[in-house]
């Protein structure tokens, strides 16, 4: 593991818990270096929720394991992940996650404690042959100090909380006994169950039911406004950003391609990508117009070419221009960012 | 739950076991001739000549003339209410007896070969899965092919051939001479001791290296699925997580093939045994078959095929108890 760590004055504003800085996750592959994440920032701020929000492969669960630092032990990292530890004891102290040494009893005791994590399939999140309770009270063992006992208790208050029917029962029940709905309430009472004070939700929606889906939304917003926890939420479904989210940062082929609130995002939305992917969304309001799609896939991003890496599929590329350098993620005023050098060309062309 | 589940397994058994049994008696019948074919033609060739009244007096009294089905009647009558499995022509003496002398040791090299393969197995397997390509799972997946590739027998004489050129013991049989034929005494096991590891490392290189690929295979499989990375990102440290997790269910078909082990005990490894002269019962059930001495070929058929349902029945009893998808009949989405 290479780790790069670059020395800060290790500050972070009063309502800020995470600072991602600058960073990347790269595989050494035998056809090139796979820069599967490159230079992602973004601040998580006390109580609310930062949604990423990307296609496939755009790198944006890669970069919540890394914060977690469950990537594959060969991947390479840089840059910083400041974290403001909350929990008792800890008195606000600053660590930089990606300096922790790996399967450290620190890194053990934010992940889980501190940072907990929620799925996206939970039919397989969960070790079919131990009961939910045994599950749920592992995470509440290691990072409190209560005995079996209390540890149950605290399970099974925990699952009435994520409105589990008769805990008591499921304590007891088998992964397979639940549907898919009542196992991501089990998996989000687990993480919920240390108190943490991050949750990352790596796309905790989408295999579920759309009335299911609502229903773990609208769980989680709850849970974050009555435990004051911060959330990041990872989706592909605009929808679903724009049920939950406070801010958002957009990702392309391991980029934050746009990072802004998401109020602005929806309305004043500046990079191509973003606005392409608003277009492709069904609306009721203008149900005559052709559903629009970006055309193309995400490449792979190993030996790109220089300059903007969405430009083999963006309608206002121009050579010479967007290939030329690597863009830089600018500020289009204090709360918007975008990676795109046209970006004021194109509101003009409109 | 589990009760119902065994219950119901063990009621299964019987008609099982009832078609089990006319299967072997039929194979049994199958060749041509019967034994008193093959006595009297070995009587012959030794010079001696054979009555007509004798050969039909054996015949009477062995039953060898009536009808397959009123010999397989009596046949399983007398297993079933006197555990009778009938006599032995060429031993002359029960069945029963002729077995249980070698059933022992049998039974003995068997359980330390099961207990060898997996001391060995499931740790290098385990950790070649943990630390997939390093040089130590190169250098076992190698061993591993070889010991799949070479059959059990060679393995065997060369290993005899190099202890006996190096240090002039011969390691064939499993006791000294002089205790050959005596009864069990202290003395004989503390004799039989330092024989017994050949016959287990050469009749379980096999299934060791077998074993190694098996759990090393799983096991990379169940390392990759989400439940054990939910676990990690709860902060279970690597060690329990990996006893806890995945090796549970990587050990699932050593678990399973439990069933198929047991019949091994009694008839398995027959090459070894006579390479070794060991007092198995591998080479007696190979001339029960080559003399058509039907009721002593037909009692071990008929106890390899018990002992595979029986152990098959183990084995999904343990699963059932190790894995509660199958115990309550889930359905995997």
């Amino acid at each position: 593991m290479n780790i790069d760590v670059t020395t800060t004055n290790n500050q972070l504003t009063s309502d800020i818990v995470l600072q991602v800085k600058d960073l990347k996750t790269h595989f050494d592959l035998e056809e090139g270096l796979l820069k599967a994440v490159e230079g992602v920032s973004f601040s998580l701020r006390q109580g609310k929720t930062l949604g990423i929000v990307g296609e496939s492969g755009s790198g944006k669960s890669l970069s919540a394991q890394t914060i977690m630092r469950i990537v594959p032990p060969h991947a390479k990292l840089g840059g910083e992940v400041l974290l403001k530890r909350r929990r008792k004891g800890k008195d606000d102290k600053i660590v930089n996650v990606i300096g922790l040494p790996l399967n450290s009893p620190e890194m053990r005791d934010i992940r889980g404690g501190e940072i907990a994590m929620i799925f996206q399939e939970p039919m397989k999140a969960f070790s079919p042959i131990y009961t939910i309770g045994n599950q749920v009270s592992e995470a509440i063992l290691l990072h409190s100090n209560v005995n079996k006992e209390e540890a149950k208790k605290i399970a099974i208050e925990s699952l009435r909380k994520v409105g589990m029917s008769n805990p008591e029962q499921r304590f007891d029940e088998y992964p397979h006994q639940l549907s898919g709905g009542m196992r991501q309430r089990a998996m989000i009472a687990m993480a919920l169950s240390c108190k943490p004070s991050i949750l990352i939700a790596d796309e905790p929606t989408t295999a579920l039911d759309v009335t299911v889906q609502a229903q773990v939304l609208q769980l989680i917003n709850e849970l974050k406004d009555s435990l004051n926890t911060s959330v990041i939420f990872i989706t592909h479904d605009l929808g679903v950003i724009a049920e939950i989210a406070d801010e958002v940062a957009v990702m392309y082929l391991g980029e934050v391609v746009e990072y802004t609130d998401v109020d602005t995002l929806f309305h004043n939305p500046l990079h191509p990508y973003t606005k392409a992917l608003l277009k492709s969304i069904p609306s009721t309001a203008n149900r005559h117009e052709k559903l629009e799609s970006i055309k193309g896939t995400v490449p792979t991003p190993i030996n790109l070419p220089e300059g903007c890496r969405f430009y083999t599929r963006c309608k206002y590329a121009v050579d010479g221009v967007c290939n030329d350098n690597d863009i830089q993620l600018t500020s289009v005023n204090e709360k918007h960012d975008v990676r795109c050098v046209r970006w004021d060309e194109i509101e003009e062309e409109g | 739950m589990l009760l119902k589940f065994i219950g119901y397994r063990l009621l299964q058994l019987i008609p099982l076991l009832f078609v089990v049994s006319i299967l072997v008696f039929f194979v049994i019948q199958l060749p041509p001739g019967d034994f008193i074919t093959t006595y009297v033609s070995e009587l012959e060739n030794a010079g001696i000549a054979v009555s007509e009244s004798h050969i039909q007096h054996l015949r009477d009294r062995y039953g060898l003339d009536q009808p397959f089905f009123v010999q397989y009647a009596s046949w399983v009558q007398n297993i079933i209410f006197h555990g009778d499995l009938g006599r032995s022509f060429n031993w002359a003496a029960p069945v029963s007896e002729v077995i249980s002398g070698r059933i022992g040791i049998t039974m003995l090299i068997a359980s330390l070969t099961l207990l060898f393969t997996w001391a060995v197995a499931l740790p290098i397997g385990i950790f070649s899965a943990v630390r997939q390509y390093s040089v130590f799972d190169y250098i076992f997946t190698f061993i591993g092919f070889i010991g799949l590739a070479i059959p059990n027998f060679l393995i065997a004489l060369i290993i005899l051939f190099a202890v006996f050129t190096t240090t002039g013991v011969s390691l064939t049989g499993l006791f000294s001479p002089e205790f050959i034929g005596e009864p069990w005494s202290f003395a004989k096991f503390l004799d039989m001791l330092p024989r017994l590891w050949l016959p287990v490392v050469v009749v379980g290189t096999a299934s060791t290296a077998a074993l190694i690929r098996v759990t090393r295979a799983m096991l990379l499989d169940e390392l990759q699925k989400q439940y054990v990375i939910t676990a990690r990102a709860k902060g279970v440290s690597e060690k329990k997580l990996l006893f806890k997790y995945p090796v549970r269910v990587a050990i699932n078909p050593l678990i399973s093939t439990i069933g198929w082990t047991l019949p091994t005990i009694i008839g398995g490894e027959i090459i070894v045994s006579i390479v070794l002269n060991l007092p198995t019962t591998g080479p007696m059930l190979l001339r029960a078959l080559e003399f058509q001495d039907m009721y002593l070929a037909g009692g071990f058929l008929l106890i390899i095929s018990v002992l595979t349902v029986i152990g098959t029945l183990i084995s999904d009893i343990l699963l059932a108890w190790l894995d509660p998808r199958i115990r309550f009949g889930g359905v995997e989405e």
